[in-house]
C-alpha cells in the first residue's frame, strides 16, 4: 500500500469502505482504524479487545483494504500464493469467521477469495488449493504444520503479506501454541515481508504475545499493541443463596431452584461448569424441576460430535432457552442472544470466569450479566475473591513455561519433510519463536539427534536413522514412508484413549445409537451393573465390546458418581492468594453470606485461620484415626502430589499414613499414628515433614512408579514421533499402547535417566498433571512459616476437605501391599463358607 | 490361608516359595516369572522377544536400545537364584529372525554368562522358528521331559502337562477402585502358559478367550509380584474389553 501523507487515520480508509460502515449505519472503531495505521506503518500488533468489539473485522480490515486496493492481477503471469492467513484455535470459529468475512466482500464486490480449511476439507479442495490459493485462508494450528511439511510451502505462503492470529491468549502456553509458535517462525522465513497481527482478550501479561508477533532475536523484540475501548464493566454477583450451603460436594444442588428460576427469567442462558460429570449431574438435575418444559441442552467434549453441532446450530438459532456447558464453550462462536452467564461451582481462576462473563451479551456498549453459584463453602470464598479480581479487572498471571521439546522434535521432522534443511539455520528459525528465544543449541542437537535415530547414548540406531545428512551436511527426511507417518502423527492433541458409548440394542450384536465417548480409565474402574450419569441419562454398564462400551437405560435414581467430580482446573496461584488473603482478613467477611461467616468465625474460635503467607497445620483424632489436615490452597494437582509425597514420609517416619483426602484448598492425611503426640514428642517436625527436599529422592521413587506421569510420557512420545498414534504391528487398540509406553518408559528411565524424552516429560510434569512447580513455590514460600495447632476434634475448616469423595490410599499405586490384602481377603471368603461371598446382586 | 499354601508349597528349599504340581511334576513359579523345575534342575523361561526395540527401530520407530540388556539381566538374576543346569527357552526368544545378529556386545556377553557352565535348550517360536547362528546350545521344535511337554504355542484341545508360552498372560484387577495389571502364569493344574519375560513384551488378558478357551474349567492366575506370587481365580481378575 502506498504510504498517505494525511493525519487523519480515517484517511486510510477508502472510500468503497466507508461507504459500506455508513450503508449498515456504523462508524470504523478507534482501534479498527489503529489497526489500519499499524498496517501502513509495516507493524505487526497486538489487538487486545472484549468481546463484541469488533475484534475480528478489526484484524481483517487491513487486509480488505490492501486486496481491495490490489491491481486486478489474477490473471496475470503467476498464480499469486495467499495473501492472508487466519489461524484460529477452532475450527468451528474459522468457518464461522469465513462466513463473516464474506458479507462485507460481497456487499463491496471485493475480488477477494475466501476460503477454509480445515480437517473437514474434502482431499480434492485441499489440493486444488495448493495449487490455487484463496486471497485469505482460515485454517488451524494442525493444518498450518502440515502445509509447512509439504514442498508447496513456498509457493504457497511466498506472498503472504497478513497473518492473523485469532484468541491468541487460548494458544499461547500450550503445546498447540508452541507448535503454532514454530509455524510462524517458518513463515516469516518463507515470507519475510509478511505482518502478524494477534487478537486477544485481556491478559496479565502482554508482552509475551507481543513477542511472539515478532522474530526474536536477541533482545526482546516486540510487536506493537492496541487496546480496544473497554466495554461496559461487566454486572456480577454471587448467588446469596437462601438454602443452606453445603460442606462439601461439587452439584450446587442446594441451589437447583434457584438457578432454573434465572433460567426462567432470561432469554438465553449459558450455564457454566468445571467437569463433564458435574454438566451431566447439573443438567439431570434441571430437567426434573423444569415444570415448564424450557429447551435447556448439554454440551460437552465427550458427547457425539453430531449431538454437539446440534446443540449449536439450536442456539444460533436462538431456540434454546440454556445450554449446560464445559469449558468446550468458553472460546467460540459469538450467540448474540445470550443475556446471561451462570458460572456454576469454582470459577478456579479470574482470567477463564472473564472469558466466560464475556460470553454474554456480544454487544459493546450493554454490560454482560453473569451470575456465580459456589457449590460449596469454599467455594463461596473462591467466588468472592474471584468476583474483587474481575471488578478490578485483574488477570492470573500466566505460568512461565519454555517450549516443549516434544513438539519441537515433531517440527523438525516436518521440517525436513518439506526439503532438506541446515542444523545452523532451522536452531535460528527456531530460537526467533518465542517459546524457543531461550533454547539451548545443546537442547536443540539432542532433538535433532533424537529425530535421527532415538538420540539415545548407545547409538545403536545409526542404520535405522529417520533423517539422513547429506553430502553438504543439511537434513533431509530418510524415506517417505517417514513423511506419511509425520502426517499421520501432526498435532499436539493427545486424547485420552476414548470408549464410545453405546446402547445396546434388541439383538445384542448389533448396538443402537452411540451417546458419546468416555475416557478409558473411567470404564476400567465400572464393573457390569455399576450406573453412572452421562448425556443426560442413568445408564448401566453392560459390557465392553472392541473399543466400545455398551449400556443400557435405567431408572436408577442414585447413580454411582465417579469421584474425580472436582474441578478440572486447579484454582490459579492468583485467585488462592485472594482467597488467602480474605480468609486472614475478618473485617471483609461482611460480603460473605452469613453461614459462611458463622462458619469462619468458629474456625477462628476452635482453631485458628490461615494467615496470608503462612501454612496451618492441624493434627486430630477422629474415629479411632489420626488425622493431619494442612491448608496450602495450591490447587488439587499440586496437593495429591504434596500427598503422595507426605505420606511417603510419614511412612518412612513409621508413622503409618493409611491415606489421604485432597481438595483445592486442603490436604488431610489419616492414619494409625496419633501425630499430635509425635509432634509434642519431638519424634515427628513439620518443618522436616514439609521441607523441600521432598521434591529429592522421595519425588524420583515416586515418579518411577506414578500412572500420572507414565501418562504424561506418552503424550511425550506420542507428540515427539517416537511412536505412531496408532502402534504399528498387531496391537490393535490404545489399551495396548498405554502397556507399551509404560514399557518404555520403565526401560528407560532405568538406563537413560536423562533422555530428551524423559525431560520433556518432567518439564511437562512441573506444569501439568503433577503441577510440581507450584508445590515447590510452596514449600519456599511457608519455610520456617508453618503454624501447628493440635486440636481434641475436627475443625470446621477441615470438614470439607474429610467430606472429599476421591480418597488416595497410600501403596494405593505401588499395589503390592494392595495385591496381599486382596489375595488374603478373598482366601478368607473362601475359607469363610458359601454366605460371606455376596451381599445381594445389585 | 494356611490349609491353602499347605497343599501347594511343595519346594523344601523354601516353605513360602510357591510350589505347584502339574501332571505330578512338582515345579516352582519363580516370583520374577521363570518356571523352576527342581527334579531336572532346569529353568524355563519364555517369551524373551529380545531386540525387539531395534526391530521396531528398523521400521522407522526407534524405542529405546535398552530391552535386551534389562530382560537379560532379569533373567540373569533368576538364574543366580536356581543355577539351573539346563536353561530352556521357551520360543520367541527374540523378536524377529535377525534379532541374534543385531545383539550388541554387551548383550552378547550376558547371553555368554548365562548359558556358561549350563545346558541351553532353545525351542522355537513364531517369531523365531530357525536356529540362529552363533547362539549355542540346542535348538528344537519341542521338549518332552518326563510327564511334561514344553512347546512355544500351547495346543488346542487338551493337553496335560504341556508347558507353553506364546499368549504373555496379564491379569487385572480392581483393588480398592484402582485397576492394576500383572503379568502372571495361568493354569487349571493340567496345563500352564507362561508369562512373557520380556521388556517389551505387552499383554493379553487371561480372561481373553484366546486363554480361556486353553482350560476346560476353572483356572487360577498365578501375579508375577518380583518377590513373591500372588493368586487368583479366573473369576476374581477383570476382562479388558
Amino acid at each position: 500500500m502506498p504510504p498517505r501523507d494525511s493525519e487523519r487515520p480515517d484517511d486510510l480508509l477508502p472510500d468503497i469502505f466507508r461507504r459500506w460502515f455508513a450503508g449498515r449505519g456504523w462508524a470504523p472503531r478507534a482501534h479498527q482504524l489503529e489497526l489500519l495505521e499499524k498496517a501502513r506503518d509495516g507493524r505487526s500488533t497486538l489487538l487486545i479487545a472484549p468481546t463484541g468489539a469488533g475484534k475480528t473485522l478489526a484484524g481483517f480490515l487491513p487486509s480488505l483494504v490492501e486486496l481491495a486496493e490490489r491491481p486486478t492481477a489474477r490473471n496475470s503471469v503467476r498464480p499469486t500464493g495467499v495473501h492472508t492467513l487466519y489461524i484460529s484455535p477452532l475450527k468451528a470459529l474459522a468457518v464461522d469467521v469465513a462466513r463473516n468475512l464474506e458479507r462485507p466482500a460481497e456487499e463491496m464486490r471485493l475480488p477477494i477469495r475466501i476460503e477454509t480449511r480445515t480437517g473437514d476439507t474434502p482431499a480434492s479442495r485441499r489440493q486444488r488449493q495448493r495449487r490455487d490459493p484463496p486471497d485469505i485462508l482460515l485454517t488451524t494450528p494442525e493444518q498450518i504444520a502440515l502445509l509447512l511439511a509439504s514442498a508447496d510451502a513456498e509457493p504457497l505462503f511466498g506472498d503472504l503479506r497478513r497473518i492473523v492470529l485469532d484468541e491468541l491468549h487460548a494458544l499461547a502456553g500450550s503445546k498447540r501454541g508452541d507448535l503454532l509458535s514454530l509455524g510462524l517462525a517458518r513463515l516469516r522465513a518463507i515470507a519475510p515481508l509478511a505482518q502478524t497481527v494477534g487478537l486477544s482478550a485481556t491478559v496479565a501479561d502482554p508482552d509475551t504475545l507481543r513477542r511472539w508477533l515478532v522474530p526474536q532475536r536477541g533482545a526482546h523484540e516486540m510487536g506493537d499493541v492496541v487496546v480496544a475501548e473497554a466495554g461496559a464493566a461487566p454486572s456480577l454477583s454471587m448467588l446469596d443463596s437462601a438454602a443452606h450451603v453445603p460442606w462439601a460436594g461439587h452439584t450446587a444442588r442446594h441451589a437447583l431452584k434457584e438457578i432454573y428460576r434465572l433460567i426462567t427469567a432470561n432469554t438465553t442462558t449459558l450455564v457454566f461448569v468445571n467437569t463433564r460429570m458435574q454438566a451431566e449431574l447439573l443438567f439431570q438435575e434441571l430437567w426434573h424441576v423444569n415444570e415448564a418444559n424450557l429447551p435447556i441442552a448439554l454440551h460437552h467434549g465427550s458427547l457425539d460430535v453430531g449431538q454437539r453441532r446440534k446443540v449449536e446450530a439450536a442456539m444460533g438459532e436462538g431456540r434454546l432457552k440454556a445450554v449446560v456447558c464445559t469449558s468446550s464453550l468458553d472460546l467460540g462462536i459469538d450467540w448474540g442472544a445470550v443475556d446471561l452467564v451462570i458460572n456454576v461451582g469454582a470459577p478456579k481462576g479470574s482470567s477463564r470466569l472473564m472469558q466466560r462473563i464475556g460470553r454474554a451479551n456480544h454487544r459493546l456498549d450493554e454490560p454482560s450479566r453473569a451470575v456465580l453459584v459456589p457449590a460449596n463453602r469454599f467455594e463461596v470464598l473462591e467466588c468472592r475473591a474471584a468476583l474483587e479480581a474481575v471488578r478490578a479487572g485483574a488477570q492470573d498471571s500466566t505460568v512461565v513455561r519454555s517450549g516443549a521439546l516434544d513438539v519441537l522434535a515433531q517440527h523438525v521432522l516436518g521440517m525436513t519433510c518439506a526439503g532438506p534443511v541446515a542444523a545452523d539455520d532451522l536452531y535460528a528459525e527456531v530460537a526467533s519463536a518465542e517459546p524457543y528465544a531461550e533454547l539451548t543449541r545443546q537442547d536443540f542437537d539432542d532433538v535433532l539427534d533424537f529425530v535421527a535415530t532415538g538420540g539415545y547414548a548407545l547409538r545403536a540406531y545409526e542404520r535405522f536413522a529417520r533423517i539422513r545428512q547429506m553430502k553438504d551436511g543439511r537434513w533431509r527426511v530418510a524415506n517417505p514412508q517417514m513423511a506419511q507417518q509425520y502426517r499421520l502423527n501432526v498435532g499436539t492433541i493427545v486424547e485420552a484413549s476414548m470408549l464410545k458409548v453405546r446402547l445396546a440394542g434388541a439383538k445384542a450384536r448389533y448396538g443402537g445409537r452411540v451417546l458419546g465417548e468416555v475416557e478409558e480409565y473411567f470404564a476400567e474402574q465400572l464393573s457390569p451393573g455399576d450406573t453412572f450419569v452421562f448425556a443426560g441419562e442413568v445408564l448401566a454398564f453392560l459390557s465392553i465390546v472392541e473399543n466400545e462400551m455398551r449400556v443400557a437405560r435405567t431408572h436408577a435414581t442414585d447413580p454411582r458418581v465417579p469421584s474425580y467430580a472436582g474441578g478440572k482446573f486447579p484454582l490459579s496461584t492468583f485467585l488462592a492468594a485472594g482467597v488467602r488473603a480474605l480468609l486472614a482478613d475478618p473485617q471483609r467477611w461482611a460480603s460473605l453470606p452469613g453461614q459462611v461467616r458463622e462458619w469462619l468465625e468458629l474456625q477462628k474460635w476452635r482453631s485458628r485461620l490461615p494467615g496470608r503467607d503462612d501454612l496451618l497445620v492441624e493434627t486430630f483424632p477422629r474415629g479411632g484415626r489420626h488425622y493431619l489436615v494442612a491448608y496450602p490452597f495450591e490447587g488439587r494437582l499440586a496437593h495429591q502430589t504434596l500427598g503422595m509425597l507426605l505420606t511417603r514420609r510419614l511412612d518412612r517416619a513409621r508413622l503409618n499414613p493409611l491415606g489421604f483426602m485432597a481438595n483445592d484448598y486442603a490436604i488431610a492425611i489419616y492414619g494409625m499414628s496419633d501425630l499430635s503426640l509425635a509432634l509434642a514428642q519431638g519424634r515427628l517436625s513439620l518443618d522436616g515433614l514439609f521441607d523441600a527436599d521432598m521434591l529429592g529422592d522421595d519425588l524420583e521413587d515416586w515418579l518411577a512408579e506414578s500412572s500420572l506421569m507414565k501418562r504424561t510420557f506418552r503424550q511425550c512420545a506420542i507428540i515427539s514421533g517416537l511412536i505412531e498414534r496408532r502402534f504399528p504391528g498387531k496391537e490393535k487398540n490404545a489399551r495396548q499402547v498405554t502397556m507399551s509406553t509404560d514399557l518404555i518408559y520403565d526401560v528407560l528411565r532405568r538406563h537413560e535417566p536423562g533422555h530428551v524424552l524423559l525431560r520433556a516429560a518432567r518439564a511437562d510434569a512441573a506444569t501439568g498433571l503433577l503441577d510440581i512447580r507450584r508445590l515447590s513455590d510452596m514449600l519456599m514460600r511457608i519455610r520456617g512459616r508453618i503454624e501447628h495447632v493440635p486440636l481434641a476434634r475436627v475443625s470446621p475448616l477441615a470438614v470439607p476437605v474429610m467430606l472429599e469423595i476421591g480418597r488416595e490410599r497410600v501403596a494405593g499405586e505401588a499395589s503390592e501391599a494392595l495385591l496381599a490384602e486382596a489375595e488374603d481377603e478373598l482366601i478368607r471368603e473362601a475359607m469363610g463358607g458359601a454366605d460371606a461371598g455376596r451381599d445381594g446382586a445389585g | 490361608m494356611e490349609p491353602m499354601r499347605a497343599a501347594t508349597a511343595l519346594d523344601e528349599r523354601d516353605e513360602e516359595a510357591d510350589g505347584f504340581l502339574l501332571a505330578g511334576a512338582r515345579l516352582v513359579l519363580d516370583p520374577a516369572g521363570a518356571l523352576w523345575w527342581p527334579a531336572e534342575r532346569m529353568l524355563i523361561a519364555a517369551d524373551l522377544h529380545l531386540e525387539k526395540g531395534s526391530s521396531f527401530a528398523a521400521r522407522g520407530v526407534p524405542l529405546p536400545p535398552y530391552d535386551t540388556r534389562a530382560t537379560l539381566a532379569l533373567l540373569t538374576e533368576i538364574v543366580a537364584r536356581w543355577n539351573p543346569r539346563t536353561l530352556v527357552m521357551l520360543g520367541d526368544s527374540f523378536h524377529d529372525r535377525r534379532g541374534a545378529a543385531r545383539l550388541g556386545a554387551l548383550e552378547r556377553d550376558m547371553l555368554a554368562g548365562l548359558s556358561a557352565g549350563r545346558e541351553m535348550v532353545w525351542v522355537a517360536g513364531n517369531h523365531d522358528p530357525d536356529p540362529m547362528p552363533g547362539l549355542g546350545g540346542v535348538h528344537v521344535e519341542e521338549l518332552r521331559v518326563g510327564p511334561l511337554t514344553l512347546r512355544h504355542e500351547p495346543s488346542a484341545g487338551a493337553a496335560t502337562g504341556e508347558i507353553a508360552g506364546h499368549l504373555h498372560p496379564v491379569a487385572r484387577l480392581l483393588l480398592r477402585g484402582r485397576s492394576l495389571r500383572r503379568r502372571c502364569f495361568a493354569s487349571d493344574g493340567a496345563r500352564l502358559v507362561m508369562p512373557a519375560l520380556g521388556a517389551y513384551a505387552g499383554g493379553l488378558n487371561i480372561r481373553d478367550a484366546a486363554l480361556a478357551g486353553l482350560f476346560g474349567g476353572p483356572y487360577i492366575a498365578h501375579l508375577v509380584g518380583g518377590a513373591r506370587i500372588y493368586r487368583f481365580a479366573y473369576h476374581a481378575c477383570l476382562p479388558d474389553r
